[in-house]
């Protein structure tokens, strides 16, 4: 997911770097007020720990393919947000300088897209309020998959909105997204479980690493407090995905120029609605893509789409029942 | 792993060439930072069908390859991480525009064969002015010149402990990953059922030498500020090196250079 210099303009670059930077400032700010001097050499060596762990490849059941750990999510569940930005920017500067993964200009789009969206939305959102009662397996589980899900769909958005923005590329808007996205849900789907079975052991060796969990609490989570994570999950990625779908004209429409003002989003109510702007997302290609194939090519892209959706969330569901029914075998 | 070694190897290999003796090296790092993101934001400031425009930026890199006497070899080598990123996204142009923008001769090229190709020099330039930098320059000369730029202390000590223990972890992550291997032979990766402990294994040891590390830093009296690179006066290459370059690819920028040249012959 580094974007390349080539790849943006230097307007957006500078953007994204402000952003980034004023991040940044907050980050050592809070970093400084924890005033723990141990934090610093911690960060240092975590840091490396992500990068070399990251070129470990983990075999994906009944696949032939490998994935990687995700290393804002797993930094910041150990360091908590502030320290766990720090020190992803650090990892993503060396990645940049000494191995030419982004680059130098490319630097503060590659900070937001990766670093901010792991460690702030991962940490803030998921890990502490679903941590805030004690840890336990299931839930360092439901926390990292989502979290890692949740955080790599907003940051392959980002990726497609800054190229586009740049005008780098001729891809229509719908066709990158479309493309971008199912691939990242696939991918946020194994870091996830990786960094969940990281973060597991560490819980079961050595609890006290973990950042934002209340010792005291008992681990064990109720059923109701299950169905409202849960709930909350699944309110939270379809809200997301409608405002996605009912974003898209409007989006591509900014690009171009040809709306001006900042309209507030309606908020998608229901399914039906969703769908609807899905549909005028999609059917919006032909514009700009194949003249004279309007239909067959817009359905074959949302066909495609919805089956990679579909496979992607079936391999999860057996993933995760296979996970913990053999857990349940262990303990038994 | 060969990935593995392969970093490790890279990694040493810039840290070597970064500390020669040559004149690029001994220039201020400032300078040369500046200069460097100076050159990427004006190559990609290009508008995505200047071509020709875009070509004479190439005369930066090529100089100082000459002048530092660097290998270019070396530096296309790590294309590979980036051009992949950039050929999925301009790939298509050629099919999305098909407007002709250019004729030679009978034969017309679209604007997307263009701007896909725009893309793909914008790609290689960029990448080599990045090696330009980090073959010359150290990472503690970086991070003086980030310093110097007024970033945190906190931020410049941790990229400069991350480089420091880089090399250190991946040399752990070869020996577990080969260890790892070795008892499960003919496996591509790491199975599903070791990636809990495998890796939890690793930072749980990375933990604890974090710790020493830091007693061991405590004890040779740090005070949260690295000795930063060498401390050297101020000398006229220093400004003036980076002045002049950022001078001619103003010049290159803003005037039609090629054109002027191509009227000379045509």
């Amino acid at each position: 997911m580094h974007m390349a210099d080539a790849l943006v303009t230097p307007a957006v670059a500078g953007t994204l770097y402000a952003a980034s930077a004023l991040t940044a400032g907050w980050s050592v700010r809070k970093v400084r007020l924890e005033d723990n001097p141990k934090k610093v050499p911690v960060m240092g060596v975590m840091g490396a720990f992500v990068f070399a762990a990251q070129m470990i490849n983990f075999t994906i059941p009944g696949t032939g393919s490998s994935g990687h750990l995700c290393g804002g999510m797993m930094l910041s569940a150990l360091l908590g947000p502030w320290a766990g930005f720090l020190t992803m920017i650090g990892v993503l500067l060396i990645q940049c300088l000494f191995f030419a993964d982004g680059g130098l200009l490319a630097l503060g789009c590659n900070i937001w897209n990766m670093a901010f969206y792991g460690c702030f939305v991962g940490a803030l959102a998921i890990w502490r309020p679903m941590m805030k009662n004690g840890a336990s397996r299931g839930k360092i589980l439901l926390a990292s998959v989502l979290g890692c899900v949740l955080t790599l769909q907003m940051g392959a958005f980002s990726v497609t909105l800054e190229t586009l923005l740049s005008g780098v590329t001729e891809l229509p808007f719908s066709v990158f997204v479309a493309a971008m996205q199912p691939i990242h849900l696939a991918i946020g789907l194994v870091e996830g479980l990786i960094t969940a079975a990281v973060l597991i052991f560490v819980h079961e060796a050595r609890p006290e690493l973990l950042w934002g969990v209340d010792k005291t609490a008992e681990g064990k989570m109720s059923l109701g407090a299950t169905l409202g994570v849960l709930g909350g999950a699944a309110l939270v990625i379809g809200g997301g995905l409608s405002l996605l779908a009912s974003s898209l004209p409007d989006g591509l429409e900014w690009a171009i120029g040809r709306v001006a003002g900042t309209e507030e989003l309606e908020a998608a109510g229901s399914v039906y609605e969703a769908a609807g702007h899905a549909q005028e997302a999609t059917s919006f290609l032909p514009d700009y893509a194949f003249p004279g194939s309007e239909s067959a090519l817009g359905t074959t892209v949302s066909g495609i789409v919805g089956a990679l959706i579909v496979l992607a969330v079936l391999v999860a569901a057996a993933m995760l029942f296979r996970f913990f029914r053999n857990r349940k075998k262990a303990t038994a | 792993m060969s990935k593995i070694s392969d970093a490790i190897s890279e990694i040493q290999s810039l840290e070597a060439l970064s500390r020669g003796p040559g004149f690029v090296n001994r220039l201020h790092p400032l300078g040369k930072l500046l200069l460097t993101v100076f050159f990427i934001a004006v190559t990609v400031s290009f508008p995505k069908y200047s071509l020709p425009g875009l070509i004479t930026m190439a005369v930066y890199p090529a100089a100082v390859f000459l002048v530092a006497d660097l290998s270019f070899g070396e530096a296309l080598r790590r294309l590979r991480v980036v051009l992949p990123l950039v050929c999925v996204v301009g790939i298509l142009n050629p099919f999305f525009d098909r407007t002709p923008v250019l004729t030679i001769g009978t034969l017309a090229v679209s604007g997307g064969v263009l701007s896909m190709v725009t893309l793909m020099v914008k790609a290689v330039l960029t990448v080599l002015a990045g090696y330009l930098l980090i073959a010359t320059t150290p990472i503690e000369e970086i991070c003086r010149a980030l310093r110097l730029l007024h970033l945190p202390k906190v931020f410049t000590v941790v990229v400069l402990l991350i480089y420091r223990y880089v090399t250190v972890l991946l040399a752990e992550a070869r020996r577990i990953t080969q260890a790892y291997s070795l008892r499960a032979p003919g496996q591509k990766g790491v199975a599903w059922k070791a990636w809990g402990p495998l890796l939890g294994q690793m930072l749980l040891r990375s933990m604890d030498r974090a710790e020493g590390v830091y007693d061991a830093m405590l004890l040779r009296g740090f005070t949260g500020e690295f000795a930063a690179g060498r401390e050297a006066k101020l000398r006229p290459a220093d400004i003036l090196w980076p002045v002049v370059w950022m001078l001619i690819l103003l010049a290159l920028r803003l005037f039609p250079v090629t054109s002027w040249i191509g009227n000379l012959f045509v």
